[in-house]
């Protein structure tokens, strides 16, 4: 072998050796990409049942037995978890539907704004009788009852998925009504179809008037073989004309004129992640000042370890605030992002979450033995905060059981708290729990880093 | 406040002191991590316009001493007095008597080498113009005033040990700890740094100075004490501790063979003798009349003599002869 070679493999060597012998680091560049890996492909494995229901409201103004019958259809769906609403809520809704929104849709509709829920349908006052009627194409698509449905813009694509199974469970209790044996509908048809040859013998043809009943005699004569048979499910199944509702989706934002911002949504999940990662960064800092005799000098001076651990957490905090303060001038500015909530709150958000990405970097710096094994773990740690807190993947597509799990991470509650206070325009009260949640957790950190916080490497 | 023989705090004075004109007075040091004492029963007393060498190998506890004294680390026994406060009950007082010079490059990279050392007079209740013009008074005695807006990180290593020096003098202290401050440095610099620390030794400060070179501690120091395994061996002026010395002068021979080390001290002039790594190291009364004397009885037993030097006694000497063990073993 020549010396080139040889030092070349030397070299080499050394290199592969350095790498496998950080026991902690190497685990850290298994363990990362191993567990974003699992998050996500479990997230979004086909057929996977691990999906979380999606949370809506359903208002039934109408309280028919169609209405009621849909109702139990979408709370019985696995797709949805439905948000039951008491009759009394309902019916008071329905005396004022025809002159405003009721208390119950409102209540509904506050839920979605906070991000509860991700929609409120609302069925309308006479829904079950026109649907019914519409269902054989003789209204007018304009004159069709009309389903309100308000949504939690920042996840439309739930938009999507509730239009699909509420046509779904609609068709299957309209078609039900409109050929059973004894079918209201079919007669009514009748009723409405005697009513027009009687009242005036132009409005319709005797021909006309001989096929229509021809059809529903049909209507009537195949409903009642199927009834007879023993596959009643087969019934159910029975295909309808044309759609018998339409519907109105409207985004549930600060107000009417107010529209849903999706840079609002990322600049909340990208500022929490890169300011957490500034966070790792002081930590680190914090090891090498230590490795460089820093920590020994500033000690030797006549000032507290407190008032040090303090001006090391008051500087983060402050850096933090600038940063994101800088990063939501640049949404303000350029994607028309707005504060539509309380500035205060906003406010308030921003500091909390500057306090804990600096305990936070205490914490680390405590845990942490060495600078460059603590980078790798913080970094670690930091995706799994990122990730599990929404800021990548809305939290509402993970399982029902890491949807609860997130409640315990702080950047889900960081994130929340600046949506809340942008986009979703709510008050001061809104960002009391991020914020109190926030302090709690950096006030654990603090006390985990200066209880464990060592002065020499 | 009078300190006599025999008080806790006057151990290690030789005789009856006044504390508060003392610089520093620690007595009776120990330190235990777990069941390992690293420190033992230590006492060092410096006076103002002192420079007091803290000698020893590495591990040897002196890194521990130093910061027991500058309140980095509370001593399990013992007591520190500094400018007559104790350093115990009165951290605060005394740490502001105090400058450490850590053995690390204790500075901030990115800061110009003044800021750097505006922060750490800040630290010390510095503000304002008094601020600024103790900085540029620390800068100038350590000769780096041209380089105040200068950042660390374009220094050379030398520069950079005389700014670490500085950063401790910024608050003016009376007692200056100095760490190990010529690691890695080179000999044109670590002279500069002599004469700075023979500056202040005239302007009356009280200095510890812990190192492993005993060439800087036989040229700076007045008073030595040398510390191994946690523990004071010896104590005393350059010239008080070469009275300990067996002899004042030595003879180094480079061996192969088997050597009768007790036969050898037996040998008309030999005061003692060592041998390590097939060196012998033999002190003698009178260098002239007894070498020759030594080598022709080394050559009566069949030894190979391959290098032979002589030597006057030094700290390195006197350190062999305490412990049996060299310096830098």
């Amino acid at each position: 072998m020549n010396a080139k070679l040889t030092a070349l493999v030397a070299l080499v060597r050394k290199d592969i050796v350095l790498f496998f012998s950080n026991k902690r680091s190497l685990v850290i560049t298994l363990a990362a990409p191993i567990a974003v890996a699992a998050f996500f492909g479990s997230l979004f494995a086909p057929g996977s049942d691990k999906l979380s229901k999606v949370p809506i409201a359903v208002i039934d103004l109408d309280r028919s037995t169609l209405s009621q019958k849909i109702v139990s259809a979408l709370s019985a769906d696995a797709a949805l978890a439905v948000t039951p609403f008491s009759d009394a809520d309902a019916v008071a809704d329905a005396g004022v539907a025809k002159h405003g929104q009721g208390q119950a849709v409102t209540q509904a509709m506050t839920l979605v704004q906070n991000g509860k829920l991700r929609a409120a349908i609302v069925l309308p006052v006479g829904f079950g009788a026109e649907a019914t009627a519409a269902l054989f194409g003789s209204i007018d698509e304009r004159k069709k009852p009309q389903v309100d449905i308000h949504y939690d813009p920042s996840q439309s694509m739930v938009l999507g998925l509730v239009r699909g199974i509420l046509a779904q469970h609609v068709m299957q209790a309209v078609s039900q009504s409109a050929f059973s044996v004894n079918s209201p509908a079919v007669a009514r048809l009748r009723e409405e179809m005697q009513k027009a040859t009687d009242g005036d013998a132009n409005k319709i043809s005797p021909d006309l008037k001989r096929d229509l009943s021809a059809m529903v005699d049909s209507i009537a004569k195949v409903q009642a073989a199927r009834a007879s048979s023993a596959d009643k499910g087969a019934a159910a199944a029975a295909p309808g004309f044309s759609m018998p509702f339409t519907t109105n989706a409207t985004e549930v934002t600060s107000g009417i004129d107010k529209k849903y911002n999706s840079y609002a949504q990322s600049f909340a999940g990208m500022s929490v992640q890169f300011i957490l990662f500034m966070g790792v960064d002081f930590g680190v800092g914090l090891l090498l000042a230590r490795r460089m005799g820093l920590w020994k000098r500033l000690r030797a001076a006549p000032i507290s370890t407190r008032l040090l651990l303090g001006s090391s957490i008051a500087s983060c905090t402050l850096i933090a605030a600038i940063v994101m303060s800088i990063i939501y001038a640049a949404a303000l500015a350029f994607f028309k992002v707005r504060l539509e909530g309380s500035i205060i709150g906003f406010m308030g958000v921003m500091w909390a979450f500057g306090f804990l990405t600096a305990t936070f970097g205490l914490l680390i710096a405590a845990i942490g033995k060495t600078p460059e094994a603590t980078r790798g773990l913080a970094i670690f740690a930091t995706l799994l905060m990122v990730m599990l807190g929404g800021a990548w993947v809305p939290s509402f597509v993970f399982p029902e059981w890491l949807q609860t799990v997130s409640l315990g991470v702080p950047t889900r509650w960081a994130i929340d708290g600046l949506t809340a206070m942008t986009w979703r325009g709510l008050g001061l009260e809104a960002a009391l729990a991020p914020i109190g949640v926030m302090l709690a957790f950096s006030a654990v950190f603090a006390m985990i880093a200066i209880w464990r916080f060592d002065w020499e490497e | 406040m009078l300190l006599t023989t025999g008080s806790p705090l006057a151990k290690g004075a030789a005789t009856a002191v006044d504390a508060s004109r003392v610089g520093l007075i620690a007595a009776g040091l120990s330190k235990r991590y777990g069941d390992r004492r690293v420190v033992s029963d230590v006492s060092i007393t410096v006076q103002p316009g002192e420079i007091v060498g803290l000698l020893g190998p590495n591990g040897a506890g002196k890194t521990t001493t130093v910061s027991m004294i500058c309140g980095l680390l509370k001593p399990d026994e013992g007591s520190i007095m500094v400018c007559g406060v104790d350093a115990v009950k009165n951290s605060d007082f005394t740490k502001r008597r105090i400058g450490l010079v850590p053995q690390d490059i204790a500075l901030y990279e990115t800061l110009s080498a003044l800021h750097n050392l505006e922060l750490f007079g800040a630290l010390y209740g510095l503000a304002g113009a008094d601020l600024r013009k103790r900085a540029h008074i620390a800068l100038e005695l350590v000769g780096l005033a041209d380089r105040a807006r200068d950042k660390p990180a374009t220094f050379s290593g030398g520069m950079k040990r005389r700014l670490n020096i500085a950063a401790a003098l910024v608050h003016d202290p009376d007692v200056l700890i100095l760490d190990e401050p010529t690691v890695g440095i080179d000999p044109q610099s670590r002279n500069s740094i002599f004469d700075n620390l023979e500056a202040l030794r005239a302007r009356g400060k009280a200095i510890i100075y812990t190192t492993h070179y005993m060439e800087e501690a036989e040229r700076l120091c007045d008073r030595i004490v040398i510390m191994d395994h946690g523990k004071v061996i010896a104590s005393d002026t350059l010239a008080g501790l070469y009275t300990r010395l067996p002899a004042s002068q030595t003879l180094a021979v480079d061996f192969e063979g088997d050597l009768d080390l007790a036969a050898l001290c037996r040998v008309s002039g030999v005061r003692e003798a060592h041998v390590k790594n097939n060196q012998l190291k033999i002190a003698l009364d009178d260098l002239s009349n007894d070498a020759a004397t030594v080598l022709v009885w080394l050559g009566a037993q069949e030894l190979k003599v391959n290098h032979v030097s002589s030597g006057r006694a030094n700290l390195e000497t006197l350190f062999l002869a305490l412990t049996g063990r060299q310096l830098r073993d």
